[in-house]
């Protein structure tokens, strides 16, 4: 007959406390997620409608909607994602599938890990002395979204070569064997199996775009504007801006309506990372080997 | 000069790895459409000696390979377009590879990327290729499903099929068996004699016996050194061999 000894009996209660104790810390990460989330909607849920939504700022933007925010927004992040998704991928592909392990990938790879740790006012004065006034963009979404897609770069990369690493050598190897040029093998294989991946990597830097603030301020978002931008030299409306001039910067606000703003912004990063977790799961499920 | 009789001639070959010789040949000669064997412990310089064959030095930074390799009158370290050569010559790793692409894009993708792109034409060569690889009455119904879902087995005939869908002249096999059942591997070498009339197979394996049973020619590889090279038979009829040679084919180490 087994019987556990003083140590093992000792390891044993050591173990689930362990387990108990970490379990509860993990769930206190969600009290302020909860929180914030449900006094949002408490606030700022029963003023939305779709007016709310699809009208411009009145009466000194203490009424009205916040429509050229919301789209103001959507041209920011798609122009960024123009600049930087093709330019991260590039970059993710030549540093995971081509380049050699010398002192200049390294570099590469520090200024990668740099640029990443850049503080987003840093990329706010860099937009502005580049973009706006360097090379004569002004203040206009090209300014905002370049300044935007730089910051956003580092992820893009990082993201997207994880992926690619994340599809196995044995793969590019028979491909190589059979005579396929690298640039073959990253078309017919690499890619298509990385793919996921690198989208889940690029809707979460959306999510993140999409809320940035300081880098927009200087180069090309506007306190209002009466008006939808028409082109990317236009200057924008953003809802990061809008929720941060609504809650400080004019008087008179009703108290709903920051919270009505936040709730949207927010509401409209929970829909891109709950769409990447989806996508994610979807591949997953759909797993090739 | 060439002799056409000799299908890779290797000279004063020496492959070594950030310094350290992994594989040192005088001379040694791959005749036209024999299965030539070699065999030795790991860690002899066998794969080392396939992978200058193809040039795979190319994606191996470390691996430095000096001395001839004449493939077909081509000095193989002198080619530009490595790529052109690898298209003659077809390879099968130690681990079965099955490209998480369908079985026919599996066998279909070496003739695509060398721009075969009519259907009829892409078919046929799937098929034969398949069939020749002993897989087609197993995956002839089912050839849009994954490639990469097959039983080991099946997925290193498949890697074979996609070996001989490149119509190479030269087919070099690493430890082929390694991950496969007996049953397999007896139909595998049941195909490769039978293919050897159409080219020239290069067998690196673990198992002496199988060198013995379908290798012409066996080169015995030891601590990077070649240390003996014969028709298969007289290593183990025992004519004159060199005491390491008898101990490993005897199985008294390795």
């Amino acid at each position: 007959m087994f019987e556990p000894t003083e140590l093992n009996r000792r390891n044993h209660t050591r173990q689930k406390l362990v387990s108990i104790l970490f379990g509860l810390l993990t769930c206190l990460l969600v009290l302020p997620v909860l929180t914030i989330l449900s006094v949002l909607v408490y606030k700022g849920g029963p003023t939305i409608s779709l007016e709310f939504l699809f009208s411009a700022p009145t009466d000194g933007m203490t009424a009205g909607g916040i429509f050229p925010a919301l789209i103001g927004t959507i041209w920011l992040v798609a122009v960024a994602l123009i600049f930087s998704v093709p330019l991260g991928v590039a970059t993710a592909i030549y540093l995971s599938e081509y380049a050699s392990d010398n002192w200049l990938t390294r570099l590469i790879n520090l200024a990668i890990i740099n640029l990443a740790g850049v503080p987003s006012i840093v990329h706010a004065l860099f937009g502005l002395g580049a973009f706006v006034i360097f090379a004569g963009f002004g203040t206009s979404i090209l300014a905002a979204s370049l300044t935007l897609g730089i910051m956003t770069l580092p992820v893009v990369i990082v993201s997207t070569r994880e992926s690619l690493q994340a599809v196995p050598v044995e793969f590019r190897q028979a491909c190589w064997g059979m005579g396929a040029t690298r640039w073959q093998t990253i078309r017919k294989v690499v890619l298509p199996n990385a793919t996921s991946g690198i989208l889940t990597g690029i809707i979460l830097e959306v999510s993140r775009t999409a809320g940035e603030t300081a880098p927009i301020m200087f180069t090309g978002a506007a306190f209002f504007l009466p008006f939808l931008p028409q082109g990317v030299l236009d200057q924008t409306m953003a809802m990061s801006l809008h929720l941060f001039v609504v809650s400080t910067q004019v008087p008179g606000v009703p108290e709903e309506l920051p919270y009505s703003v936040a709730l949207v912004l927010v509401s409209m990063v929970l829909i891109m990372n709950t769409a990447s977790i989806v996508l994610r799961s979807y591949v997953r499920g759909q797993k090739k080997w | 000069m060439v002799d056409p009789s000799v299908a890779v001639a290797v000279q004063d070959l020496t492959i070594s790895y950030e310094g350290e010789i992994a594989l040192q040949v005088d001379s040694l000669e791959i005749r036209r459409n024999e299965i030539f064997g070699i065999i030795g412990p790991a860690g002899s310089g066998k794969t080392s000696f396939l992978n200058a064959i193809n040039r795979m030095d190319e994606f191996k930074e470390s691996m430095i390979v000096k001395g001839s390799i004449n493939f077909d009158g081509l000095e193989v370290g002198e080619v530009q377009n490595t790529y052109a050569l690898r298209k003659r010559i077809g390879v099968v790793f130690p681990l079965p590879v099955g490209l998480p692409l369908s079985i026919y894009e599996n066998v279909a993708l070496s003739p695509r990327l060398s721009g075969v792109k009519r259907k009829q034409d892409l078919d046929d060569i799937v098929e034969r290729c398949l069939i020749r690889a002993a897989l087609w009455d197993e995956v002839k119904d089912r050839l849009n499903q994954l490639g990469s879902l097959l039983s080991g087995g099946q997925q290193q005939r498949l890697t074979i099929a996609r070996a001989l869908s490149q119509d190479p002249e030269l087919l070099l096999l690493d430890e082929f068996s390694i991950a496969v059942d007996p049953v397999t591997t007896m139909r595998i070498e049941d195909v490769l004699k039978e293919l050897k009339s159409e080219m020239t197979v290069v067998l690196v394996t673990n198992l002496v016996q199988q060198v013995r049973r379908i290798a012409d020619r066996t080169g015995f590889f030891l601590n990077g050194e070649l240390v003996e090279m014969r028709d298969t038979e007289e290593l183990f009829t025992g004519t004159v061999m060199d005491q390491r040679t008898r101990d490993y084919v005897e199985g008294r180490f390795g």
